[in-house]
């Protein structure tokens, strides 16, 4: 007898579910819909948690399922975010230049438009031409076929450039790093064509949306961030339920014994590194313009390390471990980092939170790591009493089983 | 009996030491065979050379009835082709459940996309049912393999293997580590087994290979010192003196 995916899997039933009384709750609460009790710039924060949420379950499948630790995943989230940003700035540009070449006595011609468009946005890095890379940037369809091609071919040819050689564990993870940290440091000169250092900004402003006040922009931009949250979470969970889902765990426990199961190994990992590299790369592009500035920084090493720490607090291989982990993580550093919490006057030291907030998540990343290696998910575990048994010490439980000292290699 | 694997001159040496040398090799289906040595005589370099996990310096291994060459193929793709393996130590996916482990290893496409939308046939479920009796894990079809004992996992992963349905099986000491009651029902399986298939076993234990009553190629120094029945090759004075006198 089968049984439906949602009966398999009840906790996709248990997210989205959370997810829409959330949601709800956001929008009755909003100042765009609602009796507006949250602010417009705390509607940003939920609305941008949410992708957060999303690259999360995107770094736990690669990560906690298929077991490939990438550094790499908010790189291709900033591809993503930067991916849009063009098309946004863009055209928001042609607007802005559009209204001022109008009243010239002799008008305009294509020319002289896109030239005054380039010099508004490159003159921050003296250049007054659009490079390469800007050639789609017109084109609001095309940018968005961007924000999942280019992610989704550099995850392509990076991955099966490593996975083919079989590099595997902290090295694949050295090299992952490797290729962000190439990847942040050419973004940051001024001839990449992406504005170096300074990044795309005014992303906050949708260009034909120019009248719409900033709160039903937030809020419209929330609603998406949660929709694709959860067609995201549905999508994984089908990926990683089923055969998929234990090839993959498999590929994550013992690769070498899938490989003589007669799995392509290879192809399964560069299956997964690519799918989630484009969903972060959705991520980033519903991120970037509720953030309204992209820069380089964003693409840093460092992001990815947060991203993997969050997936580990929240707890590796379940997804609503992830979203969880993404979330409070993130809100929980803006209200220190923001200066919510109180600093502690100890009498002879004042520990402000704005310095030491980065102690305090390494410290409780070790202790999560020590003590509780399910993270927060696992506290679900012993809400519906489920007790996995330890045993990968003795041989088995049955009567005639070799205890640990008595079998050998 | 049709040959079914053959290597010939195969040589093979890691940083100058000849793990395989000059080694000639050949089984025909069915087959049952053991292969016997002492330790280092190159047993569990033989078996990386026919799943694909080494590349042979020199030598021929063919493969079937047109004789295709497998040096060169992926692991994966040898796998595809029939050549099933048993590791030393048991390797199940102690995580996932009995049927799990089973339902990763039955003989269905292996390609991301076909697995990907791979919905459970009722025939599979059969052929897992079918398979757990064979193996004696009816009843821990919905256990975590990690729970088996030492002997049950041995069986699942023989019971892996078959669901994969390969025309040659490579059983690397499947005695080790078992109750002396777990090893006779494993003699007779791997028996049963060998009626349609090529098996190779490698072992050490000389009753248990005794009990297979088949024939055994004694290796040495990475090339075959003597093939024959149980009887002859430890009648062989070059045998006993490897091997056997110490």
């Amino acid at each position: 007898m089968r049984r439906s995916f949602i009966a398999r899997n009840p906790s996709v039933l248990w997210f989205i579910l959370i997810l829409a009384l959330f949601t709800l709750f956001v929008t009755v609460l909003s100042e765009a819909a609602g009796i507006g009790y949250l602010s417009t710039s705390f509607v940003k924060t939920l609305g941008k948690t949410l992708c957060l949420c999303l690259v999360a379950i995107a770094m736990d499948v690669v990560w906690g399922y298929c077991g490939i630790l990438s550094l790499g995943h908010f790189a291709f989230f900033g591809i993503g975010g930067y991916a849009i940003g063009m098309w946004l700035m863009y055209a928001r540009t042609e607007t802005l230049v559009a209204e001022s070449l109008s009243n010239s006595v002799i008008p305009p011609t294509e020319t002289e438009i896109s030239n005054a468009i380039a010099n508004q946005i490159f003159g921050v890095v003296g250049a007054s031409e659009f490079p390469a890379i800007w050639a789609f940037s017109h084109s609001l369809a095309l940018q968005l076929l961007m924000v999942v091609l280019v992610p989704g071919v550099l995850a392509l040819v990076f991955g099966w450039l490593a996975f083919r050689s079989r590099v595997t564990g902290v090295y694949l993870s050295i090299l992952t790093q490797a290729m962000t940290l190439a990847l942040s440091l050419y973004l940051l000169q001024n001839d990449s064509g992406l504005r170096g250092n300074n990044g795309l900004s005014g992303l906050q402003n949708i260009p034909g949306f120019g009248a719409t006040p900033q709160s039903h922009v937030s809020l419209a931009f929330f609603l998406a961030s949660a929709a694709a949250l959860a067609a995201g979470y549905v999508l994984f969970a089908w990926v990683v339920s089923g055969k998929m889902g234990s090839v993959i765990r498999g590929i994550r426990d013992d690769e070498a014994r899938v490989r003589f199961l007669g799995y392509h190994v290879e192809s399964y990992k560069l299956f997964v590194f690519t799918l989630t590299a484009v969903v972060a790369g959705i991520a980033g592009a519903l991120y970037y313009p509720q953030a309204g500035i992209i820069n380089p920084t964003e693409i840093a090493p460092i992001a990815s390390i947060y991203l993997a720490v969050w997936v580990a607090i929240g707890g590796r291989g379940r997804l609503y471990g992830a979203a969880i982990g993404a979330a409070f993580v993130s809100l929980v550093a803006s209200w220190f980092t923001g200066g919510g919490a109180p600093p502690v006057d100890l009498g002879v030291y004042t520990i402000h939170w704005t310095d030491w907030w980065l102690v305090l998540l390494g410290l409780s990343f070790v202790a999560v790591t020590l003590f509780f290696p399910k993270g927060i998910g696992g506290l679900f575990d012993l809400l519906t009493g489920i007790r996995v048994p330890w045993r990968t010490g003795d041989y088995g439980p049955g009567k005639g089983a070799w205890r640990k000292e008595e079998g050998r290699e | 009996m049709n040959t079914l694997l053959e290597l010939s001159g195969v040589s093979v040496s890691f940083d100058g030491f000849r793990a395989i040398d000059n080694l000639s090799f050949q089984i025909g289906e069915p087959e049952l065979r053991a292969v016997i040595g002492p330790n280092g005589a190159g047993k569990t370099t033989f078996m990386d050379i026919i799943t694909g996990k080494t590349r042979p310096d020199s030598g021929r291994v063919t493969w079937g009835e047109s004789g295709m060459s497998l040096l060169g193929l992926s692991e994966s793709r040898i796998a595809r082709e029939g050549i099933g393996r048993k590791f030393q130590k048991p390797t199940v996916f102690e995580a996932q459940t009995v049927r799990e482990n089973l339902a990763m290893a039955l003989r269905n496409p292996r390609g991301p996309l076909s697995v990907l939308v791979c919905r459970t046939t009722p025939e599979a479920t059969a052929r897992i049912d079918a398979i757990a009796v064979q193996t004696g894990l009816e009843d821990s079809l919905g256990r975590p393999a990690g729970e088996l004992s030492h002997g049950q996992k041995q069986w699942l992963e023989i019971g892996m293997l078959l669901a994969q349905e390969p025309r040659l099986l490579l059983v690397d000491e499947p005695a080790a580590g078992m109750t002396p009651a777990e090893r006779e029902t494993s003699a007779a399986r791997l028996l049963e087994a060998a009626r349609r298939l090529a098996v190779v076993v490698v072992e050490d234990d000389m009753d248990f290979v005794r009990r297979l009553n088949c024939r055994v190629t004694v290796l040495n120094e990475g090339s075959v010192l003597a093939e024959g029945s149980l009887d002859h090759v430890t009648g062989n004075e070059q045998v006993i003196d490897v091997y056997l006198g110490r």
